[in-house]
């Protein structure tokens, strides 16, 4: 396989009950680029990229079957360990969900489970994390502080270092900007196209908008199906399935 | 329409009413209870009544306290709290982060222990003094904790779940997203965002295993010592009550009452420090 595909799903198909959710699936998402699942709501974006990092396992009702492969290792039917196919992709969710502890805690619940304790170990990596979610300057002086107590933006940029800390390779953020007020989702924006060096990245959105902003690669779906996947360039400019040119026009939203 | 919109003021003014109403009728109920202890508590309750088990003849309006009674109670209750504590916390947690997948199997756990909390203590009583029968145990603490232990576990359960219950999803797959295996996520992210909840289980158990007389009425006995180890009997309030009130001499009826007055104030603290506790860690629990 190509050295430049990071993760590569092959046939991938999940039901709940008899409704297909994801109909056959095939999709390369590149290495080191912004890759955009983009679709309208309800067509499976969100439960393709819970696919992706096995959160699909604490849905019972959810039957997947297919292949996946993160650098060439099928990860969706390996008995291997879970939790550490999980570490290697930091989720941001739709809407911020820090953990109920202090700002510290929270960045450093991800290392200590992995068993890092050393404090000066932990205090050097949490203002790492930090500076590159662009949250220190505002927290340095509370990190004792809950997390609770930030703004819903910050809180989002937090679930960012916190799960940049476990050091992952991908970042899976599920339409990451949907809770937050313009000011805030900039930054996230701005903060994925300069992480992106370092990590392979997969935004879900449905905003054509932020999709033409971020995308480096775009993968259109509708209705379970993946209907154009593409260069962003050649996607929006000259779309080859009809679907895809509605869409884009704002037919259908 | 002016008759619609005249139906209406009426009907939201019925309604208020009615709530306005069925508020005092319990506030008044309430205050008149605690009236009535205090009323007749207050005056018989002493430094001697806290402090001394009974002496000879307490039981005729004598001297003697119902210490006994207060440390059998405490003893018993705590112990029956901590041990409803160990093993109800687990269960709750397992039905919750490590069940998620089986819903229908949960929901019948749940069904049966809201079956167990509506059982009457007398019930637990009698089960545990055939079961003591059987193994051929005399009355004693430990026979109490046990009982006790079994009557509140249901309710410590359900009441730890009914918290743990409202934890989004997302909160677990987030938590799982950073490599944290169900175990981590039950004992380090939802005992930390349900602490208050957590709190008030163990306050709401205290409180039951401390003002019940019945399930102790046959397996902890009674004595007028203070027990020194877990095999003896042991006095307990609400059965001190018990005992004092059915008596035909005022002065004891009234020291009954010091009696209730006592156990209610040792409600009452438990209930403040929980609060005191569940609003300390208030801050820390996310919001959704």
């Amino acid at each position: 396989m190509d050295e430049s595909i990071k993760i590569k799903v092959e046939n991938l198909n999940l039901l709940i009950g008899r409704k297909h959710i994801l109909n056959n699936i095939n999709i390369l998402i590149p290495k080191n680029k912004v890759t955009v699942i983009l679709g309208p709501s309800g067509c499976g974006k969100t439960t393709l990229m819970k696919c992706l990092n096995r959160l699909t396992d604490l849905y019972p009702e959810m039957k997947v079957s297919g292949k996946i492969f993160i650098d060439n290792k099928e990860i969706l039917n390996t008995r291997n360990d879970i939790t550490k196919i999980r570490k290697r992709m930091g989720l941001l969710s739709q809407r911020p969900y820090p953990l109920p502890m202090s700002i510290y805690k929270n960045i450093t619940f991800g290392l200590k489970i992995s068993g890092r304790r050393k404090r000066i170990f932990l205090n050097k990596r949490i203002e790492h994390y930090l500076k590159q979610a662009s949250l220190w300057d505002e927290v340095s002086d509370r990190l004792k502080e809950p997390a609770s107590c930030l703004s819903i933006g910050q809180q989002q940029r937090l679930c960012l270092a916190r799960g940049l800390a476990v050091d992952p390779d991908i970042i899976l953020a599920d339409e990451p900007t949907s809770a937050l007020d313009p000011l805030s989702s900039e930054a996230i924006e701005k903060k994925f196209i300069e992480l992106k060096k370092s990590y392979t990245i997969v935004v879900v959105t449905h905003v054509l908008r932020q999709a033409m902003r971020i995308a480096d690669y775009v993968v259109f779906m509708y209705l379970g199906e993946i209907i154009e996947q593409g260069e962003a360039k050649e996607f929006f400019k000259n779309p080859k399935r009809d679907k895809t040119k509605s869409y884009l026009q704002g037919v259908f939203n | 329409m002016i008759t619609k919109k005249l139906i209406k003021i009426i009907e939201e003014a019925f309604f208020r009413v009615i709530m306005f109403l069925s508020t005092c009728i319990i506030i008044f109920a309430l205050g008149l209870i605690i009236y009535s202890i205090l009323n007749k508590g207050i005056p018989s309750l002493s430094i001697e009544m806290l402090t001394q088990t009974p002496k000879g003849g307490f039981y005729f309006g004598k001297e003697g306290g119902i210490l006994n009674a207060i440390i059998g109670s405490l003893y018993l209750s705590i112990g029956a709290t901590i041990l409803a504590f160990i093993i109800g916390l687990p269960v709750s947690l397992y039905i919750n982060v490590f069940l998620i997948k089986r819903r229908k199997f949960v929901n019948t756990i749940r069904f049966l222990l809201d079956l167990l909390w509506g059982i009457p203590s007398i019930v637990y009583g009698a089960f545990g003094f055939t079961i003591m029968i059987f193994l051929g145990m005399k009355a004693s603490l430990l026979a109490g904790i046990i009982v006790v232990t079994l009557f509140i576990i249901p309710i410590m359960v359900r009441a730890i779940d009914e918290g743990l219950k409202t934890v989004p999803l997302g909160l677990i797959e987030s938590s799982a997203s950073l490599g944290a295996t169900k175990s981590e996520i039950a004992f380090r992210v939802f005992t930390k965002q349900c602490f208050p909840c957590i709190i008030t289980a163990i306050l709401l158990s205290f409180g039951r295993a401390i003002g019940d007389a019945a399930s102790v009425l046959f397996t902890t006995g009674f004595t007028d010592h203070i027990p020194t180890s877990i095999t003896q009997q042991t006095a307990t309030l609400p059965l001190s009550i018990f005992f004092q009130l059915s008596s035909p001499i005022p002065e004891v009826k009234n020291r009954a009452y010091a009696a209730a007055t006592v156990l209610t104030i040792i409600v009452l603290f438990i209930s403040i420090l929980s609060r005191i506790l569940s609003e300390k860690y208030k801050k820390t629990i996310i919001k959704f």
